[in-house]
């Protein structure tokens, strides 16, 4: 099996966000990038398929701080080779990262009867949407997305996934190959790989560069402004010292009743 | 000139979803103030007895085949695409929900229309749409103006009034005999919720964790909490993605959705895809230690500090006065 991975760096919301002087951007000098949860779970079931079935598993990913990080990762997980799509990317949203990534797979002849092309459902930066119907789009290949589980049928040469609507309901659909997968959660929580060994095969692996123009790429709707969300000011800040605190959120269970 | 505003209706194996009628109230409230009709598609299975609660829209419209069960993206946007051409409408609404997932994207690439995701916010200015957008965990807000109401925009749930969705007036229903087109992947089964241990749905109090639970052993603290107040302990995803509880305890866009009289969050951050499935509970008090987290715009108190120094207080505390 011929397994792509798209890997997208996303700003990490657990710092603070700041917006630019112009208002429609993130200020970069404050953002640290991190990879896409969805992509992260995208590398795991990867890594799951080929254990299971054998295989090649590709990575990658537009040029952006911190993603020879998540290609290293990757190898160190057991990715057999990593690229990095070389170029500015950072005003392009999702129709036109599909372009790139379609354009990448193309070029490279990655298209095969073989082929099973896997990436997180969706970003939280998705602003035009899920890239991985772009993608499928583009290509003329089927497409599912919040898939949590996906088998292999060789004898129809299909994958069987498994997708979440709510409330817990799921349900089964197969696509033949080849295919675009967006990934919610894989099957396994993703495994945790030492320091040591992403730190060796920093030494002995190399990240393959990929060059691609940037010309006539779909320009993304424009936005406005950025903003940070009007707090509604809803909750009731308790502050002091732990014990302090504990006894006001009695004294509120108290009065609800609850104790 | 094309005029019209499409609300594409969601349902779940014979029920309309609560994300339907938000589409629809504030589609009324947006096509009444630019003076063109309110459309309503309900697209499945099964679903011709679903039109008639639909009745708000000016015309709705059903296209029901067995083919339609849980039918592919591709099949839904062909549909779509069909009907907006027929019909002449210029704005369609879809849920930024699980079950519409691709379907904007693909409409987008096939119609050569705009698509805005995340969609909290919609107002109007003469002819011009606002749309405003949650990005990054809900972190940041963006606006995108619209200078004609032609864009296809996927709305977050929770982000309108359901009750303006609704009316008890007869609907005007269409329904519409389509060429189904094949689609590109197959529906094979639904699988049901796995029964759980306990229905987190029925449970008076939950004390809810977040990834700020940081690993396994922590989840503990929760637990015996909760053999104090009574009730049940559940999670955000990536609790359940790590593996550290079962799917049944799941809250959110894909699990459960609940409204109990407690519930308490422990290093939730607040994410869209979570609150979605617990901001209608009674008493909600969040613990985090990021002061921004979004779940405190939600939360009736908030508490900013670390859960471990809180959470083993808390237990000391309430097992001192219950």
């Amino acid at each position: 099996m011929n397994i792509i991975v798209f890997l997208r760096m996303v700003p990490d919301v657990v710092e603070e966000l700041k917006i630019s002087a112009n208002g429609k951007a993130l200020d970069e000098d404050w953002l640290r990038f991190k990879l896409s949860e969805s992509d992260e779970h995208s590398l795991e079931q990867a890594i799951i398929m080929k254990e299971r079935y054998g295989g090649r598993v590709t990575v990658a990913g537009l040029e952006s701080p911190e993603l020879d990080d998540s290609l290293y990762y990757s190898l160190a997980k057991g990715a057999d080779n990593a690229v990095r799509i070389a170029g500015e990317w950072n005003e392009y949203r999702s129709p036109a990262i599909a372009e790139v990534f379609a354009g990448f797979l193309k070029s490279k002849g990655l298209i095969n009867s073989d082929t099973v092309i896997l990436s997180g459902s969706q970003a939280i930066d998705d602003l035009e949407g899920e890239m991985i119907f772009y993608l499928s789009d583009i290509l003329d290949v089927p497409c599912q997305s919040v898939i949590t589980a996906v088998n292999y049928e060789s004898a129809q040469n299909s994958v069987k996934v498994m997708k979440e609507f709510a409330g817990g309901l799921r349900g089964e659909y197969e696509l033949m190959l080849p295919t675009v997968i967006g990934i919610q959660a894989a099957e396994n929580p993703p495994r945790y790989i030492p320091i040591a060994k992403i730190r060796n095969i920093m030494k002995t692996s190399v990240i393959e560069e990929f060059d691609f123009p940037d010309d006539n790429l779909t320009k993304g709707i424009v936005v406005e402004k950025l903003m940070e969300p009007e707090s509604s000011g809803m909750a009731e800040m308790l502050e002091g010292s732990p014990e302090a605190v504990c006894s006001k959120i009695v004294d509120i269970l108290h009065e609800h009743g609850l104790i | 000139m094309k005029n019209g505003i499409l609300v594409i209706a969601e349902q779940l194996k014979g029920n309309i979803a609560d994300i339907t009628f938000e589409m629809l109230g504030i589609g009324r409230k947006l096509a009444d103030t630019l003076g063109i009709p309110l459309f309503a598609a309900v697209i499945g299975n099964n679903v011709n007895q679903l039109g008639k609660e639909l009745s708000i829209a000016d015309k709705v419209f059903v296209i029901d085949d067995t083919k339609l069960e849980m039918a592919d993206p591709y099949v839904t946007a062909d549909i779509i695409k069909v009907l907006y051409e027929q019909k002449e409408a210029s704005l369609i609404l879809i849920g930024g929900t699980n079950l519409s997932s691709g379907v904007g994207a693909i409409l987008s690439r096939k119609m050569g229309l705009k698509y805005i995701n995340f969609c909290k916010g919609l107002s109007i200015e003469g002819n011009s749409i606002t749309a405003t957008s949650q990005l990054f965990g809900g972190k940041i807000y963006s606006e995108i103006k619209l200078d004609e109401p032609a864009a296809i925009i996927s709305i977050y749930p929770g982000s309108f009034q359901q009750a303006e969705g609704k009316s008890t007036k007869p609907a005007n229903i269409e329904v519409m005999d389509l060429q189904i087109s094949e689609g590109k992947c197959k529906f094979n089964k639904y699988i049901e919720p796995e029964a759980g241990d306990i229905d987190i749905t029925k449970e008076k109090i939950l004390v809810s964790v977040g990834r700020g639970i940081e690993n396994s052993d922590n989840i503990g603290m929760a637990e015996e909490l909760i053999e104090i107040l009574g009730g049940a302990v559940c999670a955000s995803r990536p609790v359940i993605d790590q593996g550290w509880m079962g799917l049944s305890r799941q809250v959110g866009k894909s699990g459960m959705t609940v409204k109990p009289k407690l519930y308490l969050a422990l290093g939730i951050s607040g994410a869209p895809e979570h609150t979605e499935g617990m901001k209608d509970s009674e008493l909600i008090i969040s613990i985090n230690k990021d002061p921004a987290a979004p779940i405190f715009n939600i939360s009736h108190y908030g508490v900013c500090a670390d859960l471990q120094d809180i959470v083993p207080a808390l237990i000391d505390e309430v097992k001192s006065r219950k």
